[in-house]
């Protein structure tokens, strides 16, 4: 584990161990249940948890990267341990989800700020730190930007869905990506988010503490509002009317088209029988060929894995999309005609 | 395929793998490797591991396979089934195919045969005889289909040293014995990518989906300053080679570029893309399971040998991937296109009873335009 000092605390709390930093502080969790003078950190907590829940960044008590006075440092590493306590008892998945969300995009812009600072070395080194310890990347200053290998950028880049993000709308070099201080801490977002939700996950939940009641109620009631319904037009995307176009006139289908068209298929209820006569027009139609391959796919022979439908990323690269607006940055055929109400 | 055409093959593929163990070896990291063949008229054989040369070539003695495959990829358990092998990791590989390169001499050395019919005819979409719409393409590739090719490689080969930073003793052609080049890859800092990462990778060696804000040019304002330069290195310096053609005609085409706007900008990507980017399959550098033909096997396709090529643009696979011998054999040929085999030329033979080299007579009856007789 890094060794941080207090206002880095402050800044990446998840870098913490919790039970370890309460008792270095001397404290113990049922005090702040009933300390009149320590219970609004259970409200601070709360509103931290709130603001995430809102899709907003909670606005900290640090200036800067600086803490306003001394006395704001614990207070900032309480709530969020806090946060986690009252999390850990209201049982709500969808409000944790949010609230690593929230809190990675925080620390990313601390992050951010420590790469850039040209004045202070060792705060950037911090970072360079934090960023290989917890993910493995190394990154590595050249002139204005941080290089890191290709292959290492692409574990990250391939969980975003923008087209700046592809590789090659990149400065690419000798094997390595140039990125921006930005960039480079954008580019693990997600796997901050994953961290620090792990964490959270993993914390055990603690029996109800007294003066906590009332929060965790809140937060109950809050997660309601989160539940979505979905309803589905049932018309099929054009990818997939696209194939059945093509083996309707008897033209051929690649093979990567036929998977395509058999997993969504096979996805959206219908049996290997119903769709087998799909394939009747193909130039190299054999029936036994292809009642096994669609008996492989859905998994009820060979070794049992069920295929999935490939993603439109993908399906662009094998150029079997034929995007239309109705698409709406789906990644996935399978959402197409999905809308939430 | 007839049983006596079956029976020709497999004596002159054994005998090619009798006369030719020199050529044939198993590839670094044996034992972590899955290895499968196929029989002519029957099923793929795969999971199968080996442990070195030796078994590799008892292997083709027991089973004179109508082709061999070894894979891509490393495993604790080559031998177990697909999911319970333990990945490790693969090599990079890449195919490269005259069949996808649109091009158009195609049309003039293609034949269909009818699948109800038998019919072979030069006609495209229906069968001349029947009308049937089942017809299997047979292409007897020409010089500028493998010319072309080469050029597909050389650019493939000129993104990966350049750009991925590997080195050039580390990228392996061969030819893949019908209609086109296979490149491997080794110890590259790719090898552990999963399917997803490979097929960004794709992406950016055929130069798919790039966006006008790489190459300088904005929605609102474009910045002339922003605009690549012509040493740059990587797709930015390509681009400029292409778009501007030379130095000093920069500043002139960016400034119709600007005029001309983002969208205008957006299409000249695309139609840059089929002659700057490398036209490889994207299924085969994606795939991190695949079993991929062995160097040094025969392909059933053709009956040539996938082969190591040392000196690319001098590379002839009519002369230099045909192995087989010339004892002379009597086949019945049908085959409308001329073609050459080790420098002698052959057809077109209209259904027509004719005495050649087996190395020829193999060729056409794997095409399936002629039958022993």
């Amino acid at each position: 584990m890094l060794a941080l000092g207090q206002d880095e605390i402050a800044k990446y709390p998840f870098l913490a161990d919790a039970g370890q930093y309460l008792k270095d502080k001397g404290f113990t969790l049922e005090q702040f249940g009933t300390d009149p003078d320590l219970k609004s950190l259970v409200e601070k907590a709360f509103n931290r948890i709130e603001v995430a829940a809102d899709g907003k960044i909670y606005h900290s008590d640090l200036i800067g990267d600086q803490a306003s006075n001394q006395a704001a440092l614990p207070r900032e590493v309480f709530s969020f341990l806090l946060a986690i306590v009252l999390l850990k008892l209201s049982g709500m998945n969808t409000l944790i989800k949010r609230f690593a969300l929230a809190e990675a995009r925080r620390a990313e812009k601390y992050l951010e700020k420590d790469l850039a600072n040209i004045s202070d070395e060792s705060k950037k080194q911090l970072a360079i730190r934090i960023i290989d310890d917890l993910f493995s990347v190394q990154i590595k200053k050249q002139d204005d930007y941080f290089v890191i290998p290709i292959s290492d950028y692409l574990k990250h880049s391939i969980n975003f869905h923008e087209r700046e993000w592809k590789l090659i709308n990149r400065h690419v070099e000798n094997g390595m990506v140039f990125l921006t201080p930005h960039e480079t801490v954008r580019l693990i977002r997600k796997e901050l988010g994953t961290y620090i939700s792990s964490k959270i996950i993993n914390a055990k939940t603690p029996p109800m503490i007294s003066g906590f009641e009332e929060s965790v109620n809140k937060l109950i009631s809050m997660s309601k509002k989160f539940a979505t319904y979905t309803v589905t037009t049932g018309e099929y995307p054009p990818c997939i009317k696209h194939a059945i176009e093509i083996l309707e006139k008897g033209e051929n289908l690649p093979h990567s088209g036929r998977f395509m068209l058999a997993t969504f298929l096979l996805s959206k209820g219908q049996s290997v029988e119903e769709i087998a006569p799909l394939f009747k027009n193909a130039p190299d139609y054999n029936e036994r060929v292809t009642l096994y391959q669609l008996n492989h796919l859905a998994g009820t022979s060979g070794s049992g894995t069920q295929y999935s439908c490939p993603s439109c990323e993908k399906l662009k690269t094998q150029n079997l999309c034929f995007a239309i607006p109705e698409c709406d940055n789906i990644i996935n055929p399978l959402q197409f005609g999905k809308k939430r109400i | 395929m007839q049983e006596n055409d079956i029976k020709f093959l497999e004596d002159s593929f054994k005998k090619y793998y009798f006369e030719h163990f020199g050529l044939i070896h198993v590839p670094n990291r044996t034992s972590e490797r899955e290895f499968g063949f196929q029989k002519f008229n029957s099923g793929m054989t795969r999971h199968i591991s080996i442990k070195d040369d030796r078994e590799l070539h008892l292997l083709l003695m027991q089973n004179i396979p109508s082709d061999v495959y070894c894979s891509n990829a490393c495993y604790s358990f080559p031998n177990l089934p697909m999911n319970e092998k333990d990945w490790k990791e693969a090599d990079l590989i890449f195919d490269i195919d005259a069949k996808d390169l649109n091009l158009e001499c195609r049309k003039s050395h293609t034949i269909s045969k009818c699948n109800e019919c038998n019919e072979i005819s030069t006609s495209s979409n229906n069968c001349s005889k029947c009308n049937s719409i089942k017809l299997e393409k047979k292409s007897l590739p020409c010089k500028n289909c493998i010319d072309t090719s080469k050029i597909e490689v050389s650019k493939l080969s000129k993104i990966l040293t350049e750009d991925l930073n590997i080195q050039q003793n580390n990228i392996h052609v061969y030819f893949s014995g019908n209609e086109g080049f296979h490149v491997h890859v080794y110890d590259s800092q790719f090898q552990q990518l999963g399917s997803r990462e490979r097929s960004e990778l794709t992406d950016y060696i055929m130069f798919n989906g790039a966006i006008p804000e790489t190459f300088g040019m904005k929605k609102f304002k474009p910045n002339r300053s922003s605009f690549p330069d012509f040493e740059e290195k990587g797709w930015r310096g390509r681009f400029s080679q292409e778009v501007y053609g030379s130095k000093s005609k920069r500043s002139k085409i960016i400034s119709e570029l600007i005029v001309n706007g983002y969208s205008s900008f957006q299409k000249t990507l695309e139609s840059i893309s089929d002659k700057i980017g490398a036209k490889i399959d994207p299924n085969v550098t994606m795939d991190i399971h695949r079993i991929f033909r062995l160097p040094g096997s025969l392909n059933s396709k053709s009956g040539l040998t996938k082969i190591f090529c040392n000196d690319l643009p001098k590379f002839d696979p009519y002369t230099e991937a045909s192995f087989l011998d010339e004892n002379s054999v009597e086949i019945m040929a049908n085959c409308p296109i001329e073609f050459k085999l080790k420098n002698r030329k052959f057809g077109p033979y209209f259904n027509e009873k004719v005495s050649i080299p087996t190395y020829a007579a193999v060729y056409m009856i794997c095409k399936k335009l002629a039958t022993i007789s």
